[in-house]
Parts: C-alpha cells; sequence; structure tokens
C-alpha cells in the first residue's frame, strides 16, 4: 500500500466515526495498541521533546525501506504517532521525503500538527523526514 | 465544605461581571467557554476593549517630543495612566513606574542594569525552589557573565518556601532576592514582607516577580518596602505588551539606562550622551503607547471592583476547588500552601496532563497543562507537568463543577 493509500484509509476509518469523543477513543486504542520501541532504544538520543509530551523514536533500515517505532509517555499523542508510523513506516526513504501528511488535517486533528511546541508530533514528522532523507543519501 | 449557595450569596454580582468580558459568551465544539487559563493571561473587560479603540480614533500619535495637539494629548493620557498604576501600587513617585513589554522584560531590566552596577565576581543572588524561567534564566545568565552564584531557597512538599532554610542563605556576599510573590505553578503566596524584611536587615535589596499577585492580592509597595516589583499587563486584564517594573527612586537612580535610544536621552553627542531622568531613562524608543494607556483603563476596572472583593470571592473558587477536585479518585492537587492564590494545579494518576487538557478542551473547558515554565519545580515533584485551572472573579461555581465533570470524563476515557 502506498503512502497516500494508507493515509486515505485512515480518513475513511475516520470518517464512520461521529463526534470528538468517538475521534478521540479511537486515537487512544490506536496509542494502546502501537508497538512499542524497543526498550534498548529509548534513550536520549532518541527522545524527541515537545514542549509537554515526549516521543521516543527509532529508525532501523531493511530491505531498501525504513522501519519506524516509537513510544510517547502521552496516550493521544501515542495514538496520532501510531498513525504516522502506520502511514509511514515500510517504505522507501525517497518516498518518505516526499510525502505530504495530509491526513492529520483531513480527519479533523489539525490542532495537534498546528501547535507545535506541545506534543512534539511536528518534529516526529521531521526527524522521520531526516532519518530518510540521511538513508537516501547513502542509497 | 464551602456550600455553593454561600458563594451565590456573596455580594459579588458574578453574573454582571461576566457580561463586561464579550469573550466569555463565545462556543468552542458547541459548547459554553470555561476559560480556566487565567494565570497565563486573563481576559478583557469592555472598558479595557474600549479604551483600546478610543486610543485609536482619538488620541493615536507618538508621545513625549511633539508640540502639536493630539502628541499633547496622547502624552497627557500615558502619563495619566502612569499616575494610575503608581497609585494602585501605593508607589512614592510615578516616576518609579516603569513601562516595559511586561514582567520578562522587567527582570531583564534589573538583572542588566542593577547587575552592571552592583554584582561583581563571587556575589551571590538568591532565587525560590518555585520560580518561573523568567526569574530564574535572567540571573543565571548574569552570574555567568559575572562569575557570581545563584542560591535556591528550597521549598516543602506542601509548595511552601522553606523560611528557615532562606534566611540561612542571606550573608554578606547575597547582592539581591528575587522571589515571586505568587508561584504560577503552585498558587503559592509567598510572606512577601517577611523576605524584604530579613533581606532589609542585611542590606539585601528584594525583587518581587509580581505577575501571579498583582490581579489578585491588594498591593501596596511602601508597606511592603519592596525595592523592585515586576508584572504584566495582559494577567490584569489589561494588553498585551505591556507591563511595569516599580522600582525604588534610590536605586533606580544609581542603575545605567537597560537600552540606548530616543527618549531615555537629556543631550547626545558624538562624546558624550547625557542620560534623561526617571523614568524615562529607562524608555528608550517609542513605547507601547496604546497598551500603557490601556493598562491604566484595566486599572480603573479593578478599581471599580475593588481588589479586595476579588481577592476574597476568589479565595471561596479557590477552597470550592479544591474541596471539589479532591473528590475525585486518583487527582493530586500540586502546591497545597496555607496560603494560596486562586489556582489549582492537579496530576491524575496514570495520565498524562496534557492528554487531560486536550480531553478538558473539547469539552469547552481552557485549562493550562505542562511545566508551566517552572520545569526544575517539576522536577522537584518528579512529574512532567500538571493541568492548571488558574481562576479568576468572573469564573464561577457552575464552571467548576463543569471541570469536575470533564475531569472524570478525561479518567472515564484515557484509563
Amino acid at each position: 500500500m502506498t503512502i497516500n493509500e494508507t493515509q486515505d484509509e485512515l480518513i475513511n476509518d475516520f470518517s464512520f466515526l461521529g463526534d470528538w469523543m468517538e475521534k478521540y477513543e479511537y486515537i487512544i486504542q490506536l496509542g494502546k495498541e502501537l508497538p512499542l520501541i524497543n526498550e534498548q532504544y529509548k534513550t536520549e538520543e532518541n527522545l524527541i521533546k515537545g514542549c509537554q509530551s515526549k516521543v521516543w523514536l527509532h529508525a532501523e533500515f531493511k530491505d531498501g525501506n525504513v522501519f519506524f517505532t516509537a513510544d510517547s509517555d502521552a496516550i493521544i499523542t501515542k495514538g496520532l504517532v501510531s498513525m504516522v508510523i502506520r502511514v509511514l513506516s515500510g517504505h522507501a526513504p525517497a518516498e518518505i521525503v516526499q510525502s505530504d501528511l495530509y491526513f492529520v488535517d483531513e480527519i479533523g486533528l489539525k490542532e495537534h500538527l498546528s501547535v507545535t511546541r506541545s506534543n512534539g508530533l511536528v518534529s516526529m514528522i521531521k526527524q522521520m523526514k531526516l532519518y530518510a532523507l540521511a538513508l537516501q543519501s547513502k542509497t | 465544605m464551602l456550600a455553593q449557595d454561600t458563594i451565590l450569596k456573596s455580594t459579588f454580582d458574578v453574573a454582571k461581571i461576566r457580561q463586561d468580558f464579550p469573550i466569555l459568551s463565545t462556543k468552542v465544539f458547541g459548547k459554553p467557554l470555561i476559560y480556566f487559563d487565567n494565570a497565563a493571561s486573563s481576559q478583557k473587560p469592555w472598558k479595557v476593549i474600549k479604551a483600546i479603540e478610543d486610543y485609536y480614533t482619538s488620541l493615536n500619535s507618538n508621545v513625549h517630543r511633539g508640540v502639536h495637539y493630539l502628541s499633547q494629548k496622547a502624552t497627557d493620557a500615558f502619563e495619566e495612566s502612569r499616575k494610575k498604576i503608581a497609585a494602585f501600587i501605593n508607589a512614592a513617585h510615578d516616576h518609579e513606574v516603569i513601562f516595559t513589554r511586561g514582567t520578562t522584560e522587567s527582570i531583564n531590566l534589573v538583572a542588566s542594569s542593577f547587575g552592571k552596577a552592583f554584582i561583581q565576581q563571587g556575589d551571590e543572588i538568591i532565587i525560590s525552589a518555585m520560580e518561573h524561567h523568567s526569574n530564574i534564566v535572567p540571573w543565571q545568565m548574569l552570574c555567568e557573565e559575572k562569575g557570581a552564584s545563584l542560591k535556591v531557597a528550597p521549598i516543602n512538599e506542601k509548595g511552601e518556601l522553606l523560611m528557615a532554610e532562606f534566611k540561612a542563605l542571606l550573608n554578606d556576599k547575597v547582592k539581591l532576592v528575587a522571589i515571586t510573590y505568587c508561584s504560577n505553578s503552585l498558587g503559592t503566596v509567598n510572606p512577601a514582607k517577611e523576605i524584604i524584611s530579613c533581606a532589609h536587615n542585611r542590606n539585601i535589596p528584594v525583587l518581587l516577580d509580581a505577575a501571579q499577585a498583582i490581579q489578585h492580592l491588594p498591593i501596596d509597595v511602601q508597606e511592603l518596602d519592596v525595592d523592585f516589583m515586576a508584572f504584566s499587563g495582559h494577567k490584569m486584564y489589561g494588553p498585551t505588551g505591556i507591563g511595569v517594573l516599580y522600582g525604588k527612586e534610590k536605586w533606580l537612580d544609581k542603575m545605567p539606562p537597560y537600552q540606548g535610544g530616543g527618549e531615555m536621552i537629556k543631550t547626545v553627542t558624538f562624546e558624550k550622551t547625557i542620560y534623561n531622568d526617571l523614568p524615562f531613562k529607562f524608555e528608550a524608543g517609542t513605547p507601547n503607547i496604546e497598551a500603557s494607556i490601556c493598562l491604566g483603563a484595566a486599572v480603573d476596572y479593578i478599581n471599580e471592583i475593588g481588589l479586595q472583593n476579588i481577592h476574597e470571592y476568589e479565595q471561596q473558587l479557590l477552597q470550592y476547588a479544591t474541596e471539589q477536585l479532591l473528590n475525585i479518585e486518583g487527582l493530586k492537587i500540586v502546591g497545597m500552601a496555607n496560603n494560596k492564590a486562586s489556582l489549582v494545579s492537579f496530576t491524575i494518576d496514570k495520565l498524562h496532563p496534557y492528554d487531560v487538557g486536550v480531553i478538558l478542551d473539547k469539552q469547552g473547558i481552557a485549562v493550562r497543562t505542562g511545566h508551566h515554565c517552572t520545569q526544575p519545580l517539576m522536577d522537584f515533584y518528579c512529574i512532567p507537568g500538571t493541568a492548571r485551572a488558574s481562576f479568576a472573579f468572573y469564573n464561577t461555581t457552575e464552571e467548576i463543577d463543569a471541570l469536575v465533570v470533564g475531569v472524570k470524563k478525561a479518567i472515564e476515557m484515557l484509563s
């Protein structure tokens, strides 16, 4: 599945959810289901600091694709992280670098991207693209 | 327990007061706005909003230098506002009121100017463990520059300053005490008069960060005998981008200017500049004229309500909120000082404050979450942050009830 196909799938999932409460319950559920980063990678080096919540991110390069794992101390951030990982993980560096993550806006969660200081999500996406860019230049 | 009807019987007509604040009728996500982020910034009454409009429709002009009609009118209004603020805090002289951009700039002004004149290598500056970053970082920068040391007066688990420990830090090397009057994270109101008196016994001047006190408590700088006091306009129902540094004349006279430029000079030649008198020595460049004037309108508004009335009503809100929130299982209030301003900072077992804040927001309830720019304090409590509900006199017990419902919903969703 391409990055955009996964995004469209997520947008479709959210279209069945009625009010904000259902949307957030779904995000919280996704947060709980996020495959956690291996504890050994939960280091200061892999920590992305938002003003309020923290995200740990690890990238692995395998068979020409980048695989991400992550964790966050806040469950809503973790749910958002889970979605971003679902969209970007397992793709070639060039695809990740060029991707446009429109789904966060489309599913009505724009505030989590615009409040750049609060949850580290924007920094996380930037970091994922930087990993991909670094790997792209090596391949 | 404080019954809701006791508060409603108060002489304070909250319903009428709320009509003075147009933003309070806003809807957020289809729900009536409940604004509990007053410690970050308060809402503005019509009186201030109207003053801003009046300024641009009848006064707008630069101050102090113009000979023309509008400039004279703007200058009069600007200086009238300074007088109102001086009277509000009972300064001995109007020229002890310096307009700045806010509390942060006021503290930086003292760190820079007082620091230049009076801090030397080996000196010490005392702050407390509950300081906001704005009352930590400028002193760290100064200490680094001068080779001085920063000493931190500790607090207890309740969030109260340990006075014995504070007193023990006072010695001949200490050249300044800079302490918050009221903690923005805990609500603790520090014993300012005692702190000042102890410091003065050793001839040490004191700066009070009154950003979280000026809107809650009547403050008399002469009675306190405080040497410097900093506060912001936007937390006291006035405009943003304006603040005040109060300083005793005897200190301000001895301090060099903070910034160079227009207004702060008497004469300039390429060889030498003669600095202007107070307060202009510290007000280089065109000031925020609009906000300076409209801060005077905010002071008028507060005076109409009466700070003592505000204080009493807010204390009732604080007591009510404390009782109601403590009934929630797993909720812990961070900061249980005996003397507190009207804010409640809390954590909930196993929940991150960010998550709680997001769920409350969706219910129309605005609280602040995070470390509140007091990271060392959060480290002291070993927490990433808190959710903070800070009340103003336009808040109600019904809103506090809605907060309790909102918190319970957050717990239900996030657990």
